[in-house]
This record gives C-alpha cells, sequence and structure tokens, in this order.
C-alpha cells in the first residue's frame, strides 16, 4: 500500500515539474519581454497563457528527422538521458516535512550531486552522435565546463555539510529552523548558485549552445520533440537547482504564517525568475574565460569557505 | 533488495563484457558507464550508500567523462572501428579465459558453500569519513601524494614555452 501511494506521490510530484517547466518556457519569454520594453507572446488565450499548448502541437506535428550521418540509437537516448536525470534529481527534493519522494534518504544531497554529473552525458552525446561539427564542438565545451564546475558544486557544499554534520536533506532544512545556511555561508551560496548556472548551462553559461557562433551548439541536428525533450529538461533543470538552492541555503520550507509548502514554492520561483533575469541582463563570457574564471577564482575562493568554515567550527566549539 | 541486487549484479555483468567486445569505442564506453552506475546500486544494495554515490559521482559522472571527452577529440571513424574489430580475434581470449576460469570456480565455490549474501549493516557516511582520518589515514596520504604526483606531472607537461 506505502509503495502505491508513494509511486502515485513520485508520478504527482515529477508531472507537475515537467508541466512547470513546460510553463515556464512561456514565463521567460513574457518576463525578457517585460525586461526588454517589448511585449513577448500575447496573443493565445488571456496574455498568451496558452502559449504553451500552441507550442506543443507545433512540436509535435513537426517532422522528426534522424540524420543519416549521425550514431542513431545514441541520438536517440541522449534526450532521455537528460530528461531523465533531471527528473531523478527531483527523488530527495523535501517540500515540506512530508511532502517529496525520497526524505530521508542518508546520502541525499551526494545522490543529487551524481545525478547533475551523470545529466553531462545526455549534452555530450548529442553532440557527438550528431556527427557535426557544431553540435561535436558543443558536446566538448559541454564536458570541459560542466566537470569543472562541478568541482566547485561539490565543495561549496560541503560547508553546508559540516555545518549540518548530514547529506540528509531534510536534516539540512531542519538545521535552519533558527537562521539560514545563507548567512553562516554566504561565499558557498554565491560558488554554489554560480556553478548551478554553469551545471544548468544558462546564460551567461550557455556556451554549448552558443547560438550566435555555433548553431545552436550540441542540439543543432534536433528537431521536434527530440529538441523539446532538452528544451523542457533545461527548464526543470533550472527548477531543480533553484529548488536546491533554497533547500542549502534558504531554509527549504522553513518561513511564517502560510503554509511551508507555499514558502517552498515562493522561494523557488524567486530563484527561477532570478535565472531569467540572469538572461536578460548579462553577456556571455568567452570560453576561456570561462574556463580560466573556474579553476583560477572560483576553486581557490571554495577551498577558502572550506578551511574558513572548518577553523571558525573550531573556535566554536 | 536481493531482487535488486541480482538485477544490478547481472546488469554490471552483461555490460562489462559488452564492454570489452564493442569496438565503436565510444559504444564501449557507454556500456562501461552502465556498468558503473549498475556497481553503484550493488554497494547501495549490500549497505554502503556513500561507496554507490562515490561511484557514480566520481567514476561515472568525473572520470568517464573525461574519457569520453578524449576519445570525442581523437575524431575516430569508421576506419578505427573496423581496425579495432580486427584486434578482437580468438588468440587474444586465450590468458582472459584462464583468469575468468580462476576467478570463476573461486565465485562458484563461494556459492556452493552457502555463505550468506547481503547486507550485514548500512555503513553511514560519517562511518566511512572517521575510518579514513583515523585507522586509514595512510592509505588517504598515500593517494594525496599519488594525486600530487600526477598534478605536478600535468603543470609541467601543460606549461607554456617561454
Amino acid at each position: 500500500m506505502t509503495i502505491v501511494l508513494t509511486l502515485l506521490e513520485a508520478i504527482f510530484i515529477l508531472l507537475s515539474i515537467v508541466i512547470a517547466a513546460a510553463t515556464l518556457t512561456w514565463v521567460e519569454r513574457r518576463l525578457l519581454g517585460f525586461w526588454q520594453d517589448r511585449l513577448g507572446p500575447n496573443r493565445v488565450g488571456w496574455e498568451g497563457t496558452l502559449q504553451i499548448v500552441a507550442d506543443m502541437v507545433k512540436i509535435f506535428f513537426k517532422q522528426d528527422w534522424t540524420p543519416p550521418f549521425a550514431d542513431k540509437i545514441i541520438f536517440t537516448i541522449a534526450p532521455a538521458i537528460v530528461m531523465a536525470t533531471v527528473l531523478m534529481g527531483f527523488a530527495v527534493i523535501p517540500f515540506t516535512t512530508h511532502f517529496g519522494i525520497d526524505l530521508n534518504l542518508n546520502i541525499g544531497l551526494l545522490f543529487f550531486l551524481g545525478m547533475t554529473s551523470l545529466s553531462v552525458y545526455g549534452v555530450v552525446l548529442a553532440g557527438w552522435a550528431s556527427n557535426s561539427k557544431f553540435s561535436l564542438l558543443g558536446g566538448m565545451r559541454a564536458a570541459a565546463q560542466m566537470i569543472s564546475y562541478e568541482v566547485f558544486m561539490g565543495l561549496a557544499v560541503t560547508g553546508v555539510v559540516m555545518l549540518t554534520g548530514s547529506f540528509n536533506l531534510t536534516d539540512i532544512v531542519q538545521a535552519q529552523t533558527h537562521l539560514w545556511f545563507v548567512v553562516p555561508q554566504f561565499l558557498g551560496f554565491v560558488l554554489f548558485l554560480i556553478a548551478g548556472i554553469a551545471e544548468a548551462h544558462r546564460l551567461p553559461f550557455d556556451l554549448p549552445e552558443g547560438e550566435n557562433e555555433l548553431g545552436a551548439g550540441f542540439h543543432t541536428e534536433y528537431s521536434s520533440m527530440k529538441f523539446g525533450m532538452f528544451f523542457v529538461g533545461e527548464y526543470a533543470g533550472i527548477i531543480l537547482i533553484s529548488m536546491m538552492t533554497v533547500v542549502l541555503y534558504f531554509g527549504g520550507w522553513n518561513g511564517p504564517i502560510f503554509p511551508p509548502v507555499v514558502w517552498f514554492l515562493f522561494k523557488s520561483t524567486g530563484f527561477i525568475i532570478f535565472f531569467i533575469l540572469l538572461r536578460a541582463a548579462l553577456p556571455r563570457p568567452r570560453y576561456d574565460q570561462l574556463m580560466a574564471y573556474g579553476w583560477k577564482l572560483m576553486l581557490p575562493l571554495s577551498l577558502l569557505n572550506l578551511a574558513v568554515t572548518g577553523a571558525a567550527m573550531l573556535a566554536w566549539s | 533488495m536481493m531482487i535488486t541486487f541480482y538485477v544490478a549484479a547481472s546488469l554490471t555483468l552483461l555490460t562489462t563484457a559488452l564492454a570489452i567486445t564493442r569496438s565503436n569505442p565510444v559504444h564501449a564506453l557507454l556500456y562501461f558507464v552502465i556498468s558503473l552506475v549498475s556497481m553503484g546500486v550493488i554497494f547501495f544494495t549490500l549497505g554502503a550508500p556513500f561507496a554507490a554515490a562515490m561511484e557514480v559521482i566520481v567514476y561515472a559522472g568525473a572520470i568517464m567523462v573525461l574519457f569520453l571527452f578524449v576519445i570525442m577529440m581523437l575524431s575516430l571513424n569508421k576506419v578505427t572501428v573496423h581496425r579495432e574489430a580486427g584486434w578482437i580475434v580468438r588468440s587474444v581470449w586465450v590468458l582472459p579465459l584462464f583468469l575468468v576460469a580462476g576467478l570463476g570456480s573461486e565465485l562458484a565455490r563461494v556459492f556452493l558453500g552457502g555463505g550468506s549474501v547481503g547486507m550485514i549493516r548500512v555503513v553511514s557516511p560519517q562511518e566511512v569519513g572517521v575510518r579514513l582520518f583515523t585507522t586509514d589515514i595512510s592509505t588517504v596520504e598515500l593517494a594525496s601524494v599519488l594525486l600530487l604526483t600526477g598534478l605536478i606531472g600535468a603543470f609541467h607537461l601543460g606549461r607554456k614555452e617561454r
């Protein structure tokens, strides 16, 4: 009985995530329009709310073309890897004390890191299997970028793990009842957020796509719903990173007056909008700048964060 | 948990065998990645969640991506796949067969001996950390010396000529 209930809960959560990710494609275009002083899609339905329905109909009816020069099997499973790994990441997110797929996994945080590191394969393999130079360049950029930024992501969250003494995400949220970790771990928070943007390969770190130099990067050869999977997977990735930031640094479901789940979704939405604002506001760096920035600035800073956190904990105890 | 263990174990054996016999290097590598991930599942079912997570994050998620990165840069084509297939002939199987026979007989002995397989207790991440920095400190130190050597070597090779 519990298995069926958990399964239903999991299906409900994952389905909501996918729908929310699809809706975000419209939200993003409207918000970008607002910030750039233009309208954005506002024709289909009230203020364009039905735009995603129109987009879905269109994308499903497009010709699903697999290039004859591509490696067919890998070309087909690459979008599925992206989607599956991102959705697996949601398995450990505690929405409230009782709502979530696996709330008490003792390696919750490590599971999330593992899934984000596996999601690299989807992007890299898409680039390789397409067998075209733009895709290959995009895939190689993705591999180097995501491996580098994963290192700082892991080191940045270690500060939180040290303060809590657990990888369990429910424990991490409960440890923030009185003080959110963004205060003692501010540097860690900034590093995690930057690494998160790079992991989700969003602007300003969307060099694997880099449309002005690579066509569309790793998904240049993709069409129809295979492309749609990459697209929705990217937005699901944004939701995942936002929720993870809230869980690790902004007290998860903690908050006065309103019910916990409202607080959780409210904070997460704030970060999602911040991600979209970044796209509207920042230019894209050069590739070598991105790598140099990662290894020469972010790595020393995350090590410093670890050392200071450890020293402070020693002095405190 | 036992069913999961056997499914993961047979998947590991199957994908490892495929990883050895495929002549397309990227396909071989992907089978090996699946093998590593299912090995993580084996660790998890045997009560070592931390080792399972490390298997996925470090081996499958980082080292294998670097391998893939290098293979992608080599721009391998049908010719190389054909040449690779030419290397997998009957005579190369002789030594591996002996080794497999040795391991297999050992495995059969364990199975026939009726020893219990399965989870004895769950080892928490804290326990692993404490062990690494108390009783097993020499291993950690040796590994760090090895990594430092690698780092110095990479620095030397990657240094710009003046």
